[in-house]
Formats: C-alpha cells, sequence, structure tokens
C-alpha cells in the first residue's frame, strides 16, 4: 500500500476497447503526445474511445484550496466514461487525481462516491497500462540517443507506477537512460505552486535541468506535460538567456517518444 | 476551570472512532524475530558497538578485574570511579594497582559534585544486560552505582555478562517485566557521546564519556 | 512563538525564501546536509517490507493513543505523580512558561541549562525567562550554537544545520573569550563540551523537551547522542519537562517501534547514543539525580487539531525531520524561511493550529505536493492531503460550515475566488471550454510572451494550432 492508501493492482488482459482522457494540457499544448498515445494503443488492436466532451481532471482547482469548483470539473468528467472499459490517461498527475482523490471528492453522496470509486478502479496512467496490460514490446528503430527519464512524483508517488515508465524505456535497444541526481525529487512545477512561488519553483526546476544535463542526455523524457513543460522551459529560458539558439535539453512526452522509436518516424 | 479539565474537557468532546484496538506490537516482534543464539548475539552487538567507537575486550570472570586494570593503566588514567559495595568493585579493589586510584562512588553527589567533574578521569559499571540490535547496554543506575557514574567521566567502562544480551529492545523490556515498574532512571546506551551538529561532521565525546570500553565477559570456559 | 508580527504573511515568506534563495552559500549547506541525511536514513531501511510494516505499526500505535488520549494523559498524570513527578497543565504558551518561573522562583533559581526541546521553542521559553532576570543555556551543540549567534534553529534535529564549520568557527572565536579560530571540528565540539560543563554544574534548573510520555509506568522517553539531555536532567537539583499533550503512549512495549522509527528516520541511526527513560526524581536511598521532576504538558492549538477527523492524524507525528530532510522547498529556502519553530511539512501542517491559519496560510500553499513527505513520515501522517485540506480552510468563505479552524478564509480573496468560479464554469461545460479552447490555439500568434510567474523562469506557454480534438477529428477520417 502507498501513502496513498493504494494497494497493489491486478491488472486486466488486453481489451478490445479503452478510453482516452487526455488531459487538458495535452489538447491545447502538446496534442501529440495525445495523438501518439491513441497511435500506441491502436498498434496493439486497441479501440481507443476520446469522448469529446472531456476537458479537465479538476486538479488546478483542487490543489489550490477550491474543492467546490474542483467536485463541479470533476463531475463533468465522470459521467462520460460509461462503459467498463479501461481509462487511459497519459498523465500520472492527472491520472492520480482521478484514481485517488475523486472517490474523496464526492464521498458525501453516495451514489456519486460509487461512481468515482468504480472510474478511479479503471484509470490506469500510459506507461502502467503499456507495460501490465499490453506487453508493449516493439522494435527500436532509432539512432542511438541518451536520454533521461523524469517521472512526475504523482506517477511515482500517487499512482506507484515509477518503474513502468523505466521499463518501456529500457525495452528500447538503442536509447541509453542516464540516471540523474536526486531523480526522486520534485520538478518544481506543482501545477500552480510555480505560479505562486515562482522563486521557488525556479529553484527547484534549475536544480533539476542541471542534474539532467550533468548525465550528457541530449533530452528529458517524461510521461507527463506539466513537469515537462516546466522542465524544458526553464531550460529554453537559460538558453535564450545565454543566447543559445539550440534548445540544449528538449522534452518529449513518452507517447512521443515511442512512437516516433518505434515506427520509423512513418505517420 | 483549571488548565487540566479545560484540556480533557476539550478532547474528550471529540469520539475517535479509528484504531479503538490496542495495536499488535507482540505479533510484529513475534514474527520478525531473528531467533540467534548466544554466539550470534555477541557478534551482532559487537559490531553495532565497534561501528561507533567502542572498544571491546573479552574477558573471564577471572581476569576482567586485570585486563580492566591493563587497559587503564594503558591508556594512562589515574583515577576509577566504582559503586560502593559492589561486587565487581570490591574485585576490582582486591587487585588494585599504584598506578590507579579507585574511588567509591559513597557520598550524594551534592557533597563532592566538583571532584566528580573535574578530578575523575574514568568509571566502571555493571551492565543490566545488553541489546544486540542496536548494540545498546542497558544500564538501570542503582543506589550504589548512581546515574552519573556513566556519564560525567571521560572514559566508562562497562561490564557486560553475555548471558544478558537480548535480542532486541522489546525482548529485553518483555523479558525483564520492565513494565511492571521502572526504575527512577533506565538507559540505553550505545557508545561514547558524539555530535553531528556542526557541519553533519561526526564528533564523539560530545557532553558525555569520551570512550566507551565494554568487557564483555564470558561464561567459564567459554571464549568469544 | 510569536515572535512575528504578520503584516502580510504571504510577503513576509516570500522576502524570506528569496534571501536564501539568493545566498549560494546557505542553499550549498541545505543541500548538503538534505543529501547526507536522506542516504543515512536510506541506509537503514535496506528492506522495503520492514519498513512499511514497522511504519504501519508506528502510525497504529500513533493512532490509538490519539484514539484514548483523555484516557492516557489522566493515566499519565496519576503513575507520574505516584512515582514523585509533579505534573502541570498548560493551555498556551504563556501559562506554560507561568508554571515554569513559578517554580524558578520557589527554588530561587539563577540559571536553567537546556536539552534540546521544540516545545521550549514553540513557548518562546528563553526570552520569556531572560525577561524574568533567569539565564535560560542551550546546551545541544546546536542549540549553543543558534543561540551564541543570536538565531532560532532551521531544523528541528539539527538546528544548526544553515551554517558551515567556517561560520561556527568565526562565532566560536569572536563570542567565546579565550578562543582562537579553528575549522576543526573536533577541537570545536571540544570548546563547547568546556564550556557547557560548567553551566551543567552551575545550573539550578535543567530543562528537556520529551520524545514519548508513557502512561502505564509514568516514565519520559529521551533520545540524545551527546549527553547534554542526561547532564540537564540529572545533575541541576530541579528537572523541568515540557512537551505537547500528544506525545503520550499508553504501554512501554509501544516505545521500540516508534523509537525504532524516530532514530532511524531522523538521523538514520539504528538507535541514538543515549535513550534516558526517567521515571522519578531522586530516591532517599539514591546519591545523585534531581530533587524535583516536573512535567508540563502544553496544548497550545493541538485540541483545534484534534477535534477534526482529519487533520488529528498532524498529532501522530513523533518529529523526526525526515519530512523536512526530503522537502525540496525546505532544501532550497531553510528553516528560518517559514518563520515558525516548526519549519518543513510538519511545521506547515501543525503552525496553523499554534499560531492561526490568518498568518500560516502561506506555508500550506509551499509545496509542490509531490508527496515525498507523506512518503518517508514513519507514522504515516497524510501530510499532503492535510496540505490539500488546509489550503480549503484557507480559501473557505469565513463564517461558513467549511471555515473550521482559527483564520480559516484567511487567503481568500474576490479576485481569486472569481477567477476560480469562472475556472469551474468554463471547465465543467465542454461547450464553453471547446469555445475558449479554440480561441486559444486560433489565438496562438497572440499568446503573450510576458505570462507571469511563469516567464520569469522559463519560454512561454503557447497553444498548438490543432487541439488533440481537432487532430483526432484528422486521424479518425
Amino acid at each position: 500500500m502507498n501513502s496513498y492508501g493504494l494497494t497493489d493492482r491486478s491488472y486486466p488482459s488486453k481489451p478490445t476497447d479503452v478510453y482516452l482522457f487526455a488531459t487538458c494540457l495535452i489538447d491545447q499544448f502538446t496534442p501529440q503526445a495525445g495523438l501518439d498515445t491513441v497511435k500506441l494503443l491502436e498498434r496493439e488492436g486497441i479501440r481507443v474511445h476520446y469522448p469529446e466532451q472531456q476537458t479537465c481532471c479538476g486538479q488546478p482547482a483542487h490543489s489550490s484550496g477550491y474543492p467546490d469548483e474542483a467536485r463541479s470539473v470533476a463531475l463533468a468528467q465522470l459521467n462520460l466514461f460509461i462503459e467498463p472499459w479501461p481509462v487511459v490517461v497519459p498523465s500520472g498527475s492527472c491520472g492520480g487525481m482521478m484514481r485517488t482523490h475523486y472517490p474523496h471528492l464526492f464521498a458525501d453522496d453516495p451514489e456519486l462516491h460509487a461512481k468515482a470509486m468504480a472510474l478511479a478502479d479503471r484509470i490506469y496512467e500510459l506507461s502502467e497500462f503499456l507495460v501490465h496490460v499490453v506487453n508493449f514490446n516493439h522494435e527500436d528503430i532509432g539512432e542511438a540517443c541518451t536520454i533521461a527519464l523524469h517521472t512526475s512524483c504523482h506517477a511515482r508517488r500517487q499512482m506507484g507506477v515509477h518503474e513502468t515508465s523505466a521499463a518501456l524505456l529500457d525495452s528500447l535497444d538503442k536509447v541509453q537512460v542516464k540516471e540523474q541526481a536526486r531523480i526522486e525529487e520534485c520538478c518544481g512545477f506543482g501545477g500552480t505552486f510555480a505560479l505562486l512561488y515562482p522563486d521557488i519553483s525556479e529553484a527547484i526546476a534549475t536544480d533539476k535541468v542541471a542534474s539532467i544535463k550533468n548525465t550528457g542526455a541530449s533530452c528529458v523524457v517524461s510521461a507527463d506535460c506539466g513537469c515537462l513543460l516546466n522542465i524544458s522551459g526553464r531550460s529554453a529560458k537559460q538558453d535564450e538567456l545565454s543566447g543559445c539558439k539550440q534548445p540544449s535539453l528538449p522534452g518529449e512526452h513518452l507517447a512521443s517518444f515511442l512512437w516516433r522509436r518505434t515506427n520509423g518516424g512513418a505517420a | 476551570m483549571s488548565a487540566r479539565e479545560e484540556i480533557l474537557n476539550r478532547l474528550r468532546k471529540t469520539h475517535v472512532a479509528e484504531q479503538q484496538a490496542m495495536p499488535d506490537v507482540a505479533g510484529w516482534f513475534g514474527a520478525h524475530r531473528r531467533s540467534e543464539d548466544r554466539v550470534q548475539r555477541c557478534a551482532r552487538l559487537r559490531a553495532a558497538l565497534e561501528a561507533v567507537h567502542t572498544e571491546i575486550h573479552d574477558v573471564t570472570h577471572d581476569n576482567w578485574s586485570s585486563v580492566l586494570l591493563q587497559v587503564a593503566v594503558g591508556k594512562g588514567l589515574r583515577q576509577i570511579l566504582i559503586g560502593a559495595g559492589t561486587p565487581h568493585g570490591a574485585q576490582l579493589q582486591a587487585c588494585q594497582t599504584k598506578a590507579l586510584q579507585l574511588i567509591p562512588y559513597e557520598q550524594p553527589i551534592d557533597t563532592w559534585q566538583d571532584l566528580l567533574f573535574d578530578g575523575v578521569d574514568a568509571s566502571l559499571t555493571l551492565a543490566r544486560g545488553a541489546v544486540a540490535e542496536t548494540g545498546s547496554l542497558i544500564l538501570w543506575p542503582t543506589p550504589s552505582e548512581p546515574r552519573l557514574m556513566s556519564l560525567v567521566p571521560s572514559i566508562h567502562f562497562v561490564l557486560l555478562d553475555e548471558d544478558t544480551i537480548h535480542e532486541d529492545f522489546y525482548a529485553a523490556m518483555t523479558a525483564e517485566s520492565w513494565s511492571e515498574g521502572m526504575p527512577t532512571n533506565a538507559l540505553l546506551i550505545c557508545g561514547p557521546s558524539k555530535t553531528a551538529d556542526i557541519q553533519q561532521t561526526l564528533a564523539y565525546g560530545a557532553h558525555g564519556p569520551k570512550e566507551l570500553v565494554v568487557l564483555l565477559r564470558h561464561a567459564d570456559g567459554r571464549q568469544a | 512563538m510569536n515572535k512575528v508580527v504578520h503584516l502580510h504573511p504571504m510577503d513576509d515568506f516570500k522576502a524570506r525564501s528569496k534571501a536564501v534563495l539568493d545566498n549560494a552559500g546557505q542553499r550549498k549547506n541545505f543541500r548538503g546536509a538534505m543529501d547526507f541525511l536522506q542516504a543515512k536514513r536510506r541506509a537503514q531501511f535496506p528492506d522495503q517490507d520492514e519498513m512499511q510494516g514497522l511504519r504501519e505499526l508506528g502510525a497504529s500505535i500513533r493512532r490509538y493513543s490519539l484514539a484514548h488520549l483523555p484516557r492516557l494523559l489522566e493515566q499519565l498524570e496519576a503513575n507520574l505523580t505516584a512515582n514523585g513527578v509533579q505534573v502541570h497543565w498548560a493551555q498556551n504558551g504563556p501559562e506554560a512558561n507561568a508554571i515554569a518561573l513559578k517554580i524558578a522562583q520557589r527554588v530561587d533559581a539563577k540559571r536553567i541549562i537546556k536539552g534540546k526541546s521544540m516545545v521550549s521553542e514553540e513557548v518562546g521559553f528563553n526570552h520569556f525567562m531572560e525577561a524574568a532576570g533567569i539565564e535560560a543555556f542551550e546546551s545541544d551543540m546546536g542549540e549553543y550554537i543558534v543561540q551564541l549567534a543570536g538565531e532560532a534553529p532551521s531544523h528541528i534535529i539539527m538546528p544548526a544545520i544553515h551554517k558551515t564549520k567556517q561560520e561556527i568557527a568565526q562565532l566560536f572565536a569572536e563570542e567565546i573569550p579565550g578562543v582562537a579560530y579553528t575549522e576543526d571540528v573536533d577541537a570545536l565540539i571540544q570548546i563547547g563540551r568546556r564550556v557547557l560543563r560548567r553551566k551543567f554544574a552551575e545550573a539550578d534548573i535543567g530543562l528537556s523537551g520529551v520524545n514519548f510520555t508513557v502512561a502505564e509506568t509514568g516514565t519520559l522517553c529521551l533520545v540524545e547522542n551527546e549527553g547534554n539531555g542526561r547532564m540537564c536532567t540529572t545533575v541541576p537539583k530541579v528537572h523541568i519537562a515540557i512537551t505537547g499533550i500528544e506525545k503520550v503512549v499508553e504501554k512501554l512495549e509501544h516505545v521500540p517501534p516508534l523509537l525504532s522509527l524516530l532514530t532511524r528516520s531522523a538521523t538514520g541511526q539504528a538507535v541514538t547514543t543515549y535513550v534516558n527513560m526517567i521515571s522519578g526524581p531522586r530516591r532517599p536511598d539514591e546519591k545523585d539525580g534531581p530533587q524535583e521532576v516536573h512535567l508540563i504538558l502544553l496544548d497550545n492549538g493541538r485540541t483545534q487539531a484534534y477535534a477534526d477527523d482529519e487533520l488529528r492524524a498532524t498529532l501522530q507525528c513523533i518529529r523526526c525531520g525526515a519530512c523536512m530532510n526530503h522537502c525540496p522547498v525546505y532544501a532550497r529556502i531553510g528553516g528560518h524561511a517559514y518563520g515558525t519553530t516548526y519549519p518543513g511539512p510538519i511545521g506547515s501542517i501543525i503552525s496553523p493550529h499554534m499560531l492561526g491559519l490568518d498568518t500560516t496560510f502561506p506555508l500550506a500553499f509551499a509545496s509542490t505536493l509531490c508527496g515525498a513527505c507523506s512518503e518517508v513520515c514513519p507514522v504515516k501522517i497524510p501530510i499532503t492531503d492535510i496540505l490539500v485540506r488546509l489550503r480549503n480552510e484557507a480559501q473557505a468563505r469565513p463564517e461558513t460550515e467549511e471555515a473550521t479552524l482559527r483564520g480559516s478564509g484567511a487567503a481568500r480573496t474576490l479576485a481569486a475566488s472569481t477567477a476560480w468560479g469562472m475556472w469551474a464554469q468554463v471547465y465543467s461545460k465542454s461547450g464553453l471550454y471547446k469555445l475558449a479552447s479554440w480561441f486559444m490555439s486560433r489565438g496562438r500568434a497572440l499568446s503573450p510572451s510576458e505570462q507571469g510567474a511563469w516567464t520569469r523562469s522559463r519560454t512561454p506557454l503557447v497553444p498548438a494550432s490543432k487541439r488533440l480534438r481537432d487532430l483526432m477529428k484528422d486521424h479518425k477520417s
């Protein structure tokens, strides 16, 4: 059992259909990661259903002290996944919100609570799903490269899936994953934390960028967009200030990286 | 209303539903017991103590006092504080050398505190037992071997009988039924006093003894 | 301790944090200390299953103790009293200080020597005693150093963690008569030892904290490495212990698991040099030990936490400091920035009960909610969940059912609550969301290059030209 009360889960066999909850960050800022998630799943013969009414898991309000606002946004997602299919989330943070916090958010309403519990049970973080349900196994056809992996704190501690992103990257023959110092430490994003305490957030992000760069990695891969936007955005700002034209630490979502490495760059 | 009543009343107003049942401490230690024999317990105690700069000498009932005196002379000690009227104190006195003054703790501290703080190099006390898991010596200071003996002198000798080494702290307190009556002061001691308060740099000899010397006394015919 | 008047708690906290962030030397100190303490703790828990099992046991002991708290406090009081220890109750800091002063005046005390006690910091003991003309001298090496520097501890276990040995060398050379500058740590410790040995011998009263109190035997348990705690509780004629009401356990057998969790989590030690269990003053046939032992049981807001089913877990804390040792925020800003006696994650969740949420709410938000604190907490306090709950309290409408704590609603502003209300409107109505996100991606060229706090440290966020929902339409067709 982890500190969020989650016990080791048992995984279903590969389903014919899944839902995709793509998250608001992916929808608006890195949609390719969402599309690549779809492609990864479809390649396995899985039909991917993307309920168009989905917006956001509600975490920004939930972690900012606005539970009513979080509840109303969460409620809008609660009714979108009617069939008993797994719901794949390409973010440990949003997945963690739905899996661990939804049941608490609706604790006072038996009907909604039951729904939240049922949904929570079907939430899978992408890397977790690819490893444990799909048994991802594809040839790495990319060039040899050296990268670093950053696993979000919510994937690591809330969902307890810190090993699956690493396992996926390990399965790629020509990808060398370098381990940065203090790999378990937060990148300093923390959602609205980055806006409320920019100085502290910057200090943490700066250290994270430095520890990753120290490994010699050419890019950072993560299964969470928030961390990626923070880490590579911080690095890009440093590049800008130092007059460096090429991004010294580009970031790529795990889904896009996996698809690129195993599909030869074809559409 | 008194502060006591105010506080208790505030607490009593809350009914706590969770964890009403007594935690199963015995179950945990039962499941995690190593079931080591005497020799293994000795070895683990020794490793734990040596890891914190404790000097250990294997001794017997016959030779412990001569070993102690030899070590003490080797360290250039001039005085050793001993318990008043203890069998081991008497045994030590019996083989006293001129080089060492044995000072029995006879008077209440109030009458000779300055001398204890400034004029006593070392002390000898008997351990009640030990905890192998953590390398802790168990001391229950008594009227004849009071609390300050194990604290103020720079070097503390402890005589420990190997048969009194328990596996862990829980085993020690249950085997000896501590909960039925505690002394005014019970101590676990693991090594000489130390601190890492300056830039995490470990330094021995903070406020208590600078050296801890254990005389591990084996039963007759046994050796380490 | 109410030492700072917070006119603008948020600005105060930010200013203090910034000062440390801009101090490269201090940041290096904290980073080095955190790495050291994390590695030490990790080495103590090689077996994950053992650790999780022991944490579960420790948590259940603490929860059990809290569930029976009033009964255990009465049992503790009865057994301590039977052992000859005098028990006092204090609702707040001033009451606790007044009790100690009354004892000091009765025995005509001039000098108090102090063992490490965060509760004494909490009540502002030293300043109070000094004002009353009584010297209160710290004897823990770290506490001695910060007192000599006129500062407060920046960590609950390692008070002088913010200082380098060079700074301490300088401090000793300047403040202690006849001491030459030396960076040799052993030499510095011996200087401290020499100064403090006199203080132990001369003190009229020894003051200490307590790690656990045991109800069934009437016992005070103190852990330490230096021996100063034993000095304070053994040498002076009077020993006063001060502790929070939550520190009690029922059975003596409850101590070994908690002790193991405490020392391994705090400093990565299997056990401390000394475990000092005190069950009474000197008896007539004994030759040393204090002639009087007192215990002051302090509430100071703890009963507020107790009354709430979610916040009560805050009181499970055994003050190991592992949460701060693993906190990315604490590692960057150190303990003083928090402005409270207890810094770091535990400080952020306990301080609102002592000082009010109105002055401490910025701390509840000063976390990325990364969960490292909850993960290492040896008694499984759900620290991040409690931080979120305190954020809710801070943003609650005052005087409503949601506002249950002293200072609830202090963070609430009309602008922020309106903005979050609008956010919820947009994100709970997919039509509105689609419209808004459509405008964002169509207007991406107009995305501001200055996005407030975000772009101070990062490149701007620019919406993609096509949203995922647009790409999905193309993909399907």
